[in-house]
């Protein structure tokens, strides 16, 4: 490890450390614009300019590699005039806009300006104007900000992975665009609104929203998908403003999708805060207790096995462990969360989690790829895929729809047959699968969620095993979820039991009459004419496809406005703080189910918090701190026969990215982004 | 003075034919298998021995830079070779000749660098306005391969070696041989950070070296006439023989191959028959191409054409391309012409000459008018030693000097400009208010 | 706006499609051919030349349109706006339509000393004072004040297609545009008849050049580890 002095502070670092960190790692701090840790050198900005002995010139120290006995100077007279001049350069051509630019607050260049800044500006001439670029609906930009820094340039082509964001032109003419206008068609997109140092690229919905002194912020967690990102929640009173990414390595780094960011602004429309009842075929408001007197009277005398539930993609798991008890008191095991009817087996943990663990996939040499289009799916696992692809040999096959991911993969067929091929030894891609050390096989809920989807995860378990994913240090075989909700969901069983119906013996039942009330927690995503005549409660916090089915609504909340917990596709435990509360009389959704069975007789034995997840433990829920990953230590598969496997093709559960769930629904920004990329997918359908 | 008999480019006009005929007749591609076959260290320790700095401007020796690159490949990268032909440094018009007239000497001379440095493969990079120069020296390759001079085996020297010619396409930056890398990778012409250096990723990743087209072509000579003869030409540190490119203001400007250390003054009234108005009327020299600070007229008198003469005088020999000025020249508006140069031909990658280069030619313009206050004059010097030395390439600094220059020789006419603007302006005062 | 620069968003104009002909698609192979495999991008200058060429061939303006940008992407499988970013940086790249002639006019210092001024008002006369960046009507001429071009000892200098028109001065640029309208190919190079880069009146060196002595050396002195 070189060794190395700064401003007479030895430090020791790994060889490849760059100066810049080297300095950090002394706890100097050095100003920069263009570094990321995260995309490429650029050393474009020069604001890191620092002395090193004995060299002719100050050195950028994003992009020099360290090397043993070098003397680093980072405060002599020579630097810091390195750095005023850069600032100057920079603010020349830079509008003094600071009270109309939404960057305000949070600016790079205004923070490093205080340090670096002169007090008036020597510069006489006039100032470049650049025309703004329209890049879709999430980005706004106001180009003369733009101090060409090309970390979004970077971001699109090196970890979203859509090589469309260029600078064009040259010296001081150059400009960052498309060239040819576009929205751009990254799921990620809105992560170069975090890395523009400036008020280039700013938040178009947001835009002259707030500013960030006026925010109250919370740790929450995403689920729009079941990557589980982490995500820090801006608001102001009783509206989520904003949702950006909070760091978690081991999760979504620092990124979020363009979902988990943008659909905020749904939280606000086509609410559901206050009960209402159907009465005369008609919905009315009502109170709350009237709204559980009219539960009471239908499940009066009705024997167990004639009700149901069935619990929605973004539910936390205290509500279905509280739903699950309520329904056991009732004596129904008619429950069950899987709205999409994927086979899952949920025998073992091993067998519906994505055990690999995001973080994992770095380690991955290989991957089988199962009726999913992560890119779709879980938009930042998928940069994961695309960082592990960049760092080389790392062959991907796909079985299924094939789809415009950002790496390359070979397609080894639309459907079971190129699974019957990995099986039976047919297939060429084996040899990239066996000649792995740590091949990895992920299923996705497009291949389970089908009448042979049994076989089909036998059948992926079974090549897991094959192609020696299954170690004992290395577990290979993933299920990348799509809802939040449903490993939480797993884990406490929430699901068939006593004999009780699945989904689609729910379905069957409410339509033939033998289940008299289907009790919908969040639950929208399922064929609601499939109900038949049965009573509906809907539980949940949007006017969608439930509230409209629905005889009684109950109003919840959305998964900002709860203290919850949601367990991610790795099987992560998190636990997110409430931001802003339910609108008008919507509650958290454990609380109201508490009060429900109190209504129905059946008093849940627990009246608070701490209570339903000592109970939610017991039913199985993770525990907080619980270890992820680790090997297989059981080869034995789900109990489908991956002999039964049929024909049809794998179809992809996501056809509209953007609105998967009532909240996306309900945002305009989500309809924005669905129209702006609409012409796109007709294009690529042809 | 220089005899005919010791000058390298004796086709350098274009008189005689410079296909593989005439380039024969002239002593190319003459016994090239027995220079390959001393070896590449004697090659390289040849080269040191003559003396030789590159040609392009920085005037680094030849040999030692050929000396960094590797031995053997230790993980299967090949090495390049990569000449640089994209010639746009103002004032500066040898490597044509050479392209056009002689390209043999610089076909030859690539087949010995790349034996010299170990690379099988090279790339001549010319600049895309070289139409006529391009056709000639493609010509020079095709025939060169129909001979059996390139390809496998060439010359029957057991060596391989591949020549191609990519053109470039508009932009001075190339010039820069980290720009010229990346343009020939096919992205914009922007420098890369250094380190790494070419010699250890350069083209594709790989060991590369780029050298000037003058560097590389003279090479067949020095090795056939030996180290001793080019080292006894010009001065020491200053060895052999330089095309000089005289422009502007002489009564017949022209290229010249002459020893290095040549007086400027005798350079200039020997072969550019005098300065326009004879030398008396002379203002101001650039001496080496538009990025080296000009010098005026009483240095000029007595001052040597050799890199460290011109170090001494804090200027450069550049591209020993020597653009004279009589005394007829506005030198603020010329200097103010060459900050738009650089304006217009900065990539833009890096803040300092994005921005100042922009900075200093509007500030320049306003200069020329007079249109200024006299201590923007010491503004402009902040903003040239803002931009030099803070840069990724050299471009930063080549912006700043010839301005630095200015301000160091003919601050007084600057002023002088200033105070007539104000005086003209207070002589007339009602239409500039009405502006 | 007499910055040569290419511009930095795309012209709205120009053909919907473009394809390369069938010697140019070979052609262009040749090209790619120079470089190694999986490097084909290197040729995307040489491919983008091509394409303006091709565009004079069919349009009469050695130009190059967004949907020629798009045909080599394709070819050489880069994505578009690499190629874009290459044909805005580079300044032949003309990425809005010029006139049959694009007379592009050195105006840097050493040109500028010796008279480029009224080359390039003679050229813009030619082309009616049109502004910069745009066509005369007739369709002939358009004007550009470009940078250096590097034959500096043949100043001033006037580049048309592939070609130098050297020592001018305005009467002689305007006998030249003259012999352009007319359709004619006038002579290239030196205007006053001078030997290329020799001075004025006649070579002063290399008039006395020996015939070169053959080269043969003894055997080659054994280097340690010479020629590997």
């Amino acid at each position: 490890m070189p060794k190395l002095t700064v401003d007479g502070i030895e430090v020791e670092v790994p060889a490849g450390t760059t100066v810049l960190q080297a300095c950090e790692a002394a706890g100097k701090e050095i100003p920069r614009f263009c570094y990321h840790e995260r995309l490429s050198i650029a050393g474009n900005c020069r604001m890191c300019l620092v002395e090193l002995e004995k060299a002719p010139k100050p050195i950028a120290s994003c992009a020099y590699p360290v090397a043993d006995n070098m003397v680093i100077h980072t405060d002599t007279p020579g630097v810091k005039a390195a750095r005023r001049g850069v600032m100057e350069f920079l603010l020349i051509n830079h509008p003094l806009d600071c009270p109309i630019c939404d960057q305000g607050g949070e600016c790079d260049l205004q923070d490093q300006a205080v340090g670096y800044g002169f007090d008036h500006s020597r510069y006489e001439e006039n100032k470049r104007a650049v025309k703004d670029k329209n890049l879709g609906p999430l980005i706004k930009t106001a180009m003369t900000r733009c101090i060409h820094c090309t970390r979004c340039v970077r971001f699109a082509t090196e970890v979203a992975g859509v090589a469309e964001l260029g600078a064009t032109g040259r010296g001081e003419a150059m400009e960052i665009g498309t060239y040819v206008e576009h929205a751009l068609t990254s799921e990620l997109s809105g992560n170069m609104i975090d890395l523009c140092p400036v008020g280039a690229l700013t938040s178009k919905p947001y835009a002259f929203v707030a500013r960030p002194w006026e925010l109250s912020r919370t740790d929450g967690i995403d689920a729009t998908d079941a990557v589980g990102s982490n995500i820090r929640i801006d608001s102001r009173g009783p509206q989520v403003l904003r949702i950006l990414p909070r760091l978690n390595e081991a999760v979504n780094e620092e990124w979020i999708s363009d979902k988990t960011r943008f659909s905020n602004d749904g939280l606000t429309r086509r609410r559901l805060d206050k009960p209402w009842i159907r009465e005369g075929g008609k919905l009315r408001p009502a109170s709350w207790n009237e709204a559980f007197a009219a539960i009471a009277a239908r499940t009066k005398g009705l024997a167990g096995d004639r009700i149901a539930a069935l619990a929605g993609d973004m539910v936390d798991v205290e509500a279905m462990a509280a739903l699950r008890d309520l329904m056991a008191a009732l004596g129904s095991g008619n429950i069950d969360c899987r709205q999409d009817g994927a086979r899952i087996d949920a025998s073992r943990r091993d067998f519906y989690l994505f055990n690999t663990t995001i973080a994992g996939i770095e380690q991955a040499d290989a991957a089988l790829l199962i009726g999913t289009n992560p890119r779709r799916e879980a938009a930042v696992l998928n940069a994961r895929l695309r960082k592990r692809s960049l760092a080389g040999r790392f062959p991907i096959g796909l079985v299924g729809e094939g789809a415009d991911l950002t790496y390359p993969y070979a397609h080894l067929g639309d459907g079971p047959a190129a699974l019957a091929a990995l099986l039976d030894g047919s297939s060429p891609f084996l040899e990239a699968l066996k000649g792995a050390s740590h091949p990895m096989v992920i299923i996705g809920q497009g291949a389970i969620a089908r009448p042979d989807g049994a076989a089909v995860l036998a059948a992926a378990w079974t090549i897991a095993r094959e192609i020696g994913a299954l170690g004992a240090a290395w577990h290979g075989f993933n299920m990348l979820h799509m809802a939040a909700g449903r490993v939480g969901a797993l884990d406490i069983g929430f699901l068939p039991h006593g004999g009780g119906r699945d989904r689609d013996g729910i379905l069957a039942g409410a339509g033939n009459g033998e289940i008299d009330l289907v009790w919908l927690l969040g639950a929208d995503e399922i064929p609601m004419d499939r109900l038949g005549r049965a009573f509906v409660v809907y539980q949940g916090h949007h006017g969608d496809a439930g509230a409209k089915r629905a005889d009684v609504i109950l109003p919840g909340a959305a998964y900002v406005e709860k203290d919850g917990t949601w367990v991610s596709t790795e099987g992560r435990v998190q636990r997110a703080a409430r931001a802003v509360f339910p609108p008008g009389e919507a509650r958290e959704d454990w609380a109201i189910i508490r009060a429900a069975s109190a209504a129905l007789g059946h008093a849940l034995p627990y009246g608070d918090i701490a209570g339903v997840r000592a109970r939610a433990e017991a039913l199985g829920a993770g525990r907080l701190d619980a270890p992820l990953g680790g090997g297989c230590i059981d080869q034995g598969g789900p109990s489908g026969d991956p002999r039964m496997l049929g024909t049809e093709a794998f179809a992809a559960p996501v056809t509209d990215y953007y609105r998967t769930d009532a909240i996306g629904r309900a945002s305009p920004t989500m309809a924005a982004c669905a129209a702006s990329v609409a012409p796109t997918s007709a294009v690529a359908a042809e | 003075m220089l005899h005919d008999r010791d000058r390298i480019f004796t086709n350098l006009y274009g008189i005689h034919d410079w296909g593989l005929e005439g380039a024969r007749a002239r002593g190319d591609w003459d016994n090239t298998a027995a220079l390959i076959a001393k070896g590449r260290d004697w090659i390289v320790e040849e080269l040191k021995q003559s003396g030789l700095r590159g040609r392009g401007g920085a005037g680094f020796p030849t040999g030692l830079k050929w000396s960094f690159m590797p031995k053997a490949s230790p993980d299967g990268r090949p090495s390049y070779l990569v000449v640089n032909a994209d010639e746009s440094e103002p004032g500066t018009c040898k490597d044509r000749d050479i392209l056009r007239h002689d390209p043999h000497k610089l076909v030859e001379g690539c087949l010995i660098a790349g034996v010299g440095m170990g690379a099988h493969v090279g790339y001549i990079y010319i600049r895309g306005e070289f139409h006529a120069e391009y056709k000639n020296l493609q010509a020079a390759i095709d025939q060169a391969y129909e001979a059996g001079l390139l390809g496998k085996n060439a010359c029957g020297s057991g060596f391989d070696f591949d020549l191609y010619v990519s053109r470039g396409a508009g932009a001075y930056i190339c010039g820069e041989e980290t720009a010229l890398i990346e343009s020939l990778e096919g992205k914009k012409g922007m420098p890369r950070m250094k380190p790494p250096f070419p010699a250890a990723v350069g083209l594709y990743g790989c060991p590369t070296t780029v050298n000037n087209v003058e560097s590389i072509a003279v090479v067949p000579t020095i090795l056939r006439r030996g180290a001793g003869w080019f080292a006894g030409l010009g001065r020491p540190k200053n060895t052999g023989t330089k095309i000089f490119c005289i422009s502007g203001h002489v009564n017949r400007p022209c290229n010249v191959e002459e020893e290095l250390g040549i007086p400027l003054k005798e350079l200039i009234e020997r072969y550019a028959g005098g300065v326009r108005g004879g030398w008396d009327n002379l203002l101001a020299i650039i001496p080496g191409g538009s990025s080296v600070p000009l010098l005026p007229k009483a240095t000029c008198d007595t001052v040597l054409m050799d890199f460290d003469s011109l170090r001494e005088v804090r200027s450069g020999l550049g591209t020993a391309a020597v653009i004279v000025m009589d005394r007829s020249t506005d030198v603020i508006a010329a200097i103010a012409r060459l900050s738009k140069f650089y304006k217009v031909e900065s990539c833009g990658q890096c803040t300092p000459c994005r921005e100042g280069t922009g900075w200093m030619w509007r500030v320049m313009e306003r200069m020329v008018q007079g249109r200024a206050e006299v201590e923007e004059i010491a503004v402009l010097e902040q903003v040239t030693r803002q931009v030099e030395g803070h840069t990724i390439c050299a471009l930063g600094d080549a912006a700043a000097w010839p301005i630095q220059g200015l301000i160091r020789h003919f601050r007084p006419l600057m002023e002088e400009r200033i105070a007539a603007y104000k005086a003209a302006r207070t002589a007339r005062p009602l239409p500039i208010a009405a502006e | 706006m007499t910055d040569r620069s290419s511009p930095a968003s795309a012209y709205d104009g120009g053909p919907e499609s473009f394809a390369f002909t069938e010697a140019n698609r070979k052609y262009a192979e040749k090209q790619i051919a120079k470089y190694p495999e999986g490097k084909q991008a290197s040729a995307v200058k040489g491919l983008l030349d091509l394409a303006m060429r091709q565009m004079e061939a069919e349009t009469g303006a050695r130009w190059l349109p967004r949907a020629a940008m798009d045909h080599v992407a394709g070819i050489l499988g880069m994505a578009p706006i690499r190629v874009y970013e290459v044909a805005s940086f580079y300044t032949m790249f003309k990425t809005r339509p010029v006139g049959r002639h694009h007379l592009q006019v050195c105006t840097t210092t050493p040109c500028w000393l010796r008279g480029s001024d009224a080359v390039l008002h003679a050229c813009r006369l030619a082309a009616g004072n049109v502004p910069d960046g745009t066509v005369s009507a007739d369709g002939l001429f358009s004007v550009e004040e470009v940078e250096c071009l590097g034959a500096c000892v043949n100043a001033p200098v006037l580049w048309v297609g592939d070609h130098f028109y050297e020592d001018l001065d305005g009467p002689a640029a305007q006998r030249l545009i003259e012999a352009l309208k007319r359709g004619e190919h006038p002579r290239h190079g030196p205007q006053t008849g001078r030997q290329n880069a020799a001075p004025a009146g006649g070579p002063t060196t290399l008039t006395e050049v020996p015939p070169p002595v053959p080269y043969r050396p003894e055997a080659a002195t054994p280097e340690p580890a010479a020629g590997e």
